[in-house]
This record gives C-alpha cells, structure tokens and sequence, in this order.
C-alpha cells in the first residue's frame, strides 16, 4: 500500500517568488522522513508540492517531478483530485468539520469515494478511529460534534479522516505544534504505528521529535530572506543527528544558526 | 446599543491606589448612557402610539378584522380586514425569496471561488450599484418594462404549469400585475443584500477548514458543500431574513406594478391582491382620522410579521450553534 516517492528538480513559485529551488530527493515506502529547518525555508511549501496542495495557494506554481512509484504527480492529464485521494494530509491546526459528527467527519472522505453502504462505513470509521487511537475515547458520543473534542483528539480524528480513506502517502505539517507535551506523545506513538502501512513525511520545528518519529531527516535552508529554500542534505535520521556532512545542518542542529 | 462605560482609569505608576474620573469620561459615559436611554424612550412612545391607535380602530370594526377581505373602513359602519394584504405580503415576500436566495448565495459563490479575481471586484460593484437603485425606479421599470414583458411568461406558464394551480391564470389577456410579477420585482431588488452579506460570510470561511476536504480530495463543488455552505450557513440565513424583511415592507415598486384589489386569489398570476405597504401608501392619503387608525392597525401586524420571521431564523441559528463554526 505505501509508495515511494521520488522528486526531482522540483521548484515551487509563489507568482514571481521562488519559494524552494530545485529539489530532488528520494523517500522510501513505509518510512517516516522528517523535514526540519528555520522558518520560511520552504518545506511546508515543499510538503504541499507532495499533494498538489500548493497549486491551491493563488498564484501557486510547481516546477519538476513527483514521482508516486512511476506515476508523475504532476504529468498531464493527472487530476489533482485524484492526487489528493492519494496522499492524504494533516495540518498544522487540528481542522475537523465543525459542523459535523465525529463519525461523519471520518466518513467524510469515504462518502467523496462514493461508500455509500452504512455497514461498510461503519466498519471502516472503527478501524479508523481504532488506527488513530481514538476509538476508546469517543466511541459512546460518535454523533457528537467533532469540535468538541480537545485539541490532541481532534487531531487524532484527523488522523483518522485522513487514514479513513487509505492514502498511501500521509503528509503531516507540523501535527503538533498547536498540541501540549502529551497529546504530542499521543501523535508520535501513532506515526510510529501507522509507518508500516504508510509512507509518512513530517514536517516538525521540534528537532527531538524529528530525532524520535523518524528515519530519514531532511534539513532544508535559504540563504537569506527573500532567497528560494534548497535542501541541504537527508540522511539517516542518526547519522544527521550525530554526524551530518554538512556543517550549516550541525549549526542548526546544535543550536548554532544564524 | 449597549450604556456601558469604558474603565475609569487605567493602572498609572504614580498614583496607582486612587481611582480617578476624568470629566472626559464622566461627559462620554453620560453621552453613551443618554443615546441607549433616548432610543428605548422613542421606541417606547413609538409602540404606545401605534398600539393605541390600532386598538381604537380595530374595536370600531363591524367586520373581522383578520377575515375581512375588503378595506373600508369610510364606510359606516365601518368593514376592513387584512385577510388579502396579509396573503399578498406573505405570497409576494415567498416568491422574492425563492427566487432571489438560490441566486444570491450562486453569486456570492461565484465570486469568492468561482471567477477570477479581476472579475469578482467589478461583479460585486455592479451588485451594489443594484442597491443603490431608488425602490421607485424599480417601480417605474416594474410597469413600463416588466409588466408588458412578462406577458408571454404568463401565458407560458398558464399553458404548461397552468395545471399546478398556482400558475393557472384566470383570464390570459388581463395584465402581469400580478403578486407573481411583484414577486419577481422584489427579488431583484433584495439580490443585492442577499448576496453582499452571504459574500461577507463565505470570505469568513477559514482557510484551513476548505483546505481540510481539498486534503481529502474534495473537488471543487464538494469542498464548498463539506467546508462552505455549512460554516456560512447561519450567516446566509440572516442575510436572507434581511433580504426578507425588505421584502416584506416593500412599498413603492409593489404600489406601481401591482393592480390592488380586494380579492383573495390562489392563481399566482392573476391581477388581484395587495400588501401592506401598499394598501397604505394607495389610502394614506383620502383617509380620514378613523382610516388612518385602520392603516396604523394593519401596519402593526406588519411589523408583527416581520417579527415572528426575525424570531423564527434567530430559533434557526440557535438550534445549530453546537454545531456552528463559531467553537472551532
């Protein structure tokens, strides 16, 4: 079910700006990769090129290849739609529907697919909640309102929509930075379940979760403000964290930048 | 309109224990106070007036004064009744609503996802310039213009949907003066309002609650059915009550199309009926003392309408607010 992804000389343009320069990197299926690097290096930017997400941004323009397997993301004729059914995503801010139940915000998406059936979606919004470790919690109240939750299970259930729908690739940005320390060990406990049946990339400003979830670390970087980010180096998540190749990362790392 | 004042003091390092009132602020709190006190005094005389007068001419009535069709209260004794201007009113405002709310929230989707951005800026000018439109004008245009055009309508929909009752016309030659055309009039002129708030509303929409079903691969259409209309939901309820509201005390433009009558007619299409604002504004001005405590009484259950409809969609809004974007 997980993918490979491969991207090669990708930029990504905001109108006349370049927000990332050139990027090529490989991830493999069934990893976690963490993106890690100061603000405004680009690599939320870069996490939403995975999706099709950036073209969204009004005057979001992507440039190269994303290669899903052997499919280009970005080849003609591709439905960005299509994409997004794909490889699924979780955002910075917890966003379930508000004004949906917690059992229709995971249905949501499997109601997009045409699942119609309410055996099969109820089957499926339990593995769901299940593989988000939320089903305990919310299972008496799944007709209540998905905002009423805290911020850490709302979270989850986005997890939970977004895994509802079997993507093979998850993008996470930044999952929780809006999250206190617990809800957080709640999130990285699930990333490392769910790695075995998903290909996961993580955004994070937190480098010990980086150093925790992951397997492969991708440090991004820009010159100045104003300059396209570029990816510095990925690696083994261990090797970045101990011994990387280049030393602007060991900067970063050691809380030496800038 | 809310009397309260703003804090007398603000926490200063010099002489932090004492509480002083500057005269500013002794000025602007008595200001404050005195506008909220004065409006409530002139809705107060306002109702006290309205409600004296209404209930002397209602006790006068030799007829009934909801059943009663006819509005002759210079007869003697007197006979008057709200039935036909109630049903007008209510008949008129229905078709303007339903015809102008699909419309309104359509454009206002137009512009905030649909049309490219140098376009949406010119269309919602031209909706404003809608608004801008004095109601007589769109009286004027209502007669000299849509009453001879809507003609064909009429008998278009007399020959195919006549069968529906409600688009049956009794004599097809007679004009499009009718509580359908006056619905169509009223439409155009509550577009504006309608799709101007619902427009505000729809912009409100978080970024992150479209991008949450873009995410999950939600087309275009799919993301304003999951994301949109349910957060802007209760705002294009109020916009429509507004637009409704309008509606409903529409005086001049239904006064120069409409062909009043004292007749009570299920046929949409036919001549006949009155509103309201109508009746007043065509009697106010023969009208003796006793005629126009008439008008004041069925201007009363105008406003009594208007109220009941303001309560309703409050009821509305409120049933949903767990459920609303606002705790998100």
């Amino acid at each position: 079910m997980a993918k490979r992804i491969d991207i090669s000389g990708l930029s990504a343009y905001y109108s006349a700006f370049k927000a990332i320069d050139d990027i090529s990197m490989t991830i493999e299926p069934g990893s976690v990769t963490a993106f890690i690097g100061p603000s405004g290096c680009g690599k939320s930017t870069f996490l939403r090129t995975l999706n099709r997400m950036h073209e969204v941004t009004p005057g979001g323009r992507v440039e190269g290849k994303v290669l899903l397997d052997d499919e280009n993301l970005y080849g003609s004729g591709v439905d960005p739609v299509t994409v997004r059914r794909t490889v699924g995503m979780v955002f910075q801010r917890p966003n379930p529907f508000p004004t949906m139940s917690i059992f229709d915000n995971v249905a949501a998406g499997l109601k997009l697919n045409g699942v119609r059936k309410k055996n099969e979606l109820n089957d499926i919004v339990e593995r769901s909640l299940k593989g988000a470790n939320l089903w305990n919690e919310v299972k008496d109240r799944l007709n209540k309102p998905g905002s009423g939750l805290s911020g850490g299970q709302q979270q989850r259930l986005c997890i939970a929509r977004a895994i509802a729908v079997e993507p093979q690739v998850l993008l996470m940005d930044e999952p929780c930075s809006a999250l206190d320390p617990i809800s957080t060990l709640a999130i990285e406990d699930l990333i490392g379940e769910l790695k075995s049946r998903y290909t996961i990339v993580i955004v994070t400003h937190n480098m010990q979760q980086a150093a925790r979830v992951s397997d492969r670390t991708a440090f991004f970087n820009l010159a100045a403000v104003g300059q396209p980010g570029k990816l510095i180096e990925i690696d083994d998540t261990e090797r970045i964290f101990s011994n990387p190749s280049v030393q602007a990362t060991e900067d970063y790392i050691s809380g030496r930048f800038g | 309109m809310t009397t309260t004042a703003p804090p007398a003091t603000r926490p200063e390092p010099h002489r932090a224990a004492k509480t002083v009132s500057r005269p500013g602020d002794r000025i602007f709190a008595g200001l404050a106070r005195g506008s909220g006190i004065l409006l409530l005094v002139v809705m107060a005389a306002i109702a006290v007036f309205l409600t004296v007068r209404a209930a002397h001419a209602i006790s006068k009535d030799h007829g009934n004064f909801l059943t009663t069709f006819e509005w002759t209260p210079s007869l003697n004794p007197p006979v008057f009744g709200i039935a036909v201007l109630a049903y007008g009113t209510v008949v008129s405002s229905i078709i303007a609503m339903a015809i102008a709310v699909p419309i309104a929230i359509g454009i206002a989707l137009f512009i905030t996802h649909y049309a490219p951005r140098r376009l949406g800026g010119p269309i919602a000018y031209v909706i404003d310039l809608l608004a801008a439109v004095p109601s007589i004008v769109y009286g004027l245009w209502g007669a000299l213009f849509l009453v001879p055009h809507l003609r064909g309508v009429n008998l278009w929909l007399d020959h195919y949907f006549g069968w529906t009752y409600i688009f049956h016309k009794e004599d097809p030659n007679s004009a499009a003066r009718s509580l359908f055309t006056v619905g169509i009039l009223l439409a155009i002129m509550i577009l504006p309002i309608i799709t101007n708030v619902s427009r505000e509303v729809i912009n409100q929409v978080p970024k992150m609650h479209e991008e949450a079903a873009l995410a999950l691969g939600a087309t275009r259409w799919e993301v304003i059915r999951l994301s949109v209309l349910p957060f802007a939901r209760s705002g294009i309820i109020s916009a429509s009550m507004l637009g409704l509201g309008r509606a409903l005390g529409e005086t001049m433009a239904v006064a120069t199309v409409l062909s009043a009558s004292p007749t009570l007619s299920g046929h949409l299409l036919d001549p006949v009926g009155g509103t309201f604002s109508q009746n007043i504004v065509a009697k106010f001005g023969e009208a003796d003392d006793f005629g126009r405590d008439a008008l004041i009484a069925s201007g009363l259950v105008l406003f009594l309408i208007t109220l009941l409809v303001n309560g309703a969609a409050r009821i509305i809004i409120q049933r949903r607010k767990e459920y609303s974007g606002a705790n998100a």
